[in-house]
């Protein structure tokens, strides 16, 4: 472990709090991606380049871009709440103590002898370069071949999200002449 | 659509370079990180960055939405294709060992490889175009495009 570790997770509680404090909601979601890119930076320490590309592309690039063009529906103001801050704080507080006392089992960062590197197969890495005929990399592998079947589910997921957010915020233009007219005769009926 | 200059020529210089990186994450994949979801999502951001500078109308004169729209099941088609392709000649679903000599190999790479290859693809397309949808949902809503 060196300083850099410590200067990233300094930075992600930082940008946290400020996201938390924050009531203009553009600077928020700027806060958002740079809490992205700390992560991903952070994930490349951990050498899981793999999710800290995700977290680049999907988090700091294109939930950023999502996040604004919603903000552009709503509005960039948050509204001030009358409520007290305690009984939330509390509930954080609580849940973040939890969450450390959890991490007091967890085997150390890197150990050879830790349970996800034992239980599920050590074969995997171990046969997946004659498994595959060669293909180097083993996330692919078990991604793609071995649970091929949960790769199949997760695209047919990322389907559905994208059918389900196109029925709630599509505006049709084929549909649109039939909806005003549709409006317009009710409208017709009401009057009369 | 933006009026400042620089914005526009610096986002077609960096276009065509986000594409080739893409296409250089779906189809390394299998050798270094990377693959169909973040691929997608990247490929997806170039066309996105397209339409938040150039505007909707131009985006969607380079993707329209009702190929969009087809592309988000076709992606699944291919993965869940491939799986009957390998149940045809004689495998269980999604068994990739079974493609080693159905091809030429001269031209295409065998077996495992080959699978793999397809079911990125597969994953990339869809992850593309609902990120693509998603966008247009949102910025043909919004006036800000």
């Amino acid at each position: 472990m060196n300083w850099v570790v410590f200067a990233i997770l300094a930075l992600l509680a930082l940008t946290a709090v400020t996201v938390a404090r924050l009531r203009q909601l553009w600077a928020a979601v700027m806060f958002t991606g740079i809490y992205s890119f700390l992560s991903a930076s952070w994930m490349v320490i951990l050498d899981a380049p793999d999710v800290a590309f995700t977290e680049a592309a999907v988090g700091a690039g294109i939930s950023t871009v999502l996040m604004l063009s919603t903000l552009a529906l709503t509005g960039e103001q948050e509204k001030p709440t009358k409520r007290s801050p305690l009984v939330p704080l509390l509930v954080v507080t609580i849940t973040g103590g939890a969450l450390i006392y959890g991490t007091l089992d967890m085997p150390h960062y890197g150990d050879p002898n830790a349970v996800v590197h034992q239980h599920p197969d050590p074969s995997f890495v171990e046969k997946s370069l004659e498994d595959m005929h060669g293909l180097p990399n083993v996330v692919t592998a078990l991604l793609a071949s071995y649970r091929g079947y949960d790769t199949l589910g997760e695209t047919t997921v990322v389907l559905t999200a994208g059918i389900a957010v196109l029925l709630i915020l599509r505006r049709d233009e084929f549909d649109r002449p039939a909806i005003a007219s549709r409006a317009k005769r009710r409208q017709r009926k009401a009057n009369a | 659509m933006i009026k400042f200059p620089i914005i526009r020529v610096i986002t077609k210089l960096l276009i065509p370079y986000i594409l080739l990186f893409a296409f250089y994450v779906q189809f390394h994949g299998d050798y270094g990180p990377g693959g169909g979801f973040q691929a997608g999502v990247i490929f997806a951001s170039a066309l996105i960055l397209y339409g938040l500078v150039f505007g909707l109308d131009a985006i969607k004169r380079v993707a329209p939405p009702i190929v969009i729209e087809k592309l988000m099941a076709l992606g699944v088609l291919v993965y869940a294709g491939t799986g009957f392709a390998t149940m045809l000649l004689g495998g269980n679903f999604l068994d990739y060992d079974v493609l080693e000599h159905s091809l030429n190999h001269k031209y295409l790479p065998g077996g495992q490889h080959l699978g793999i290859f397809l079911v990125e693809v597969g994953v990339g397309i869809t992850v593309t175009s609902v990120m693509t949808m998603i966008f247009y949902a949102f910025a043909s809503r919004s006036r800000f495009v």
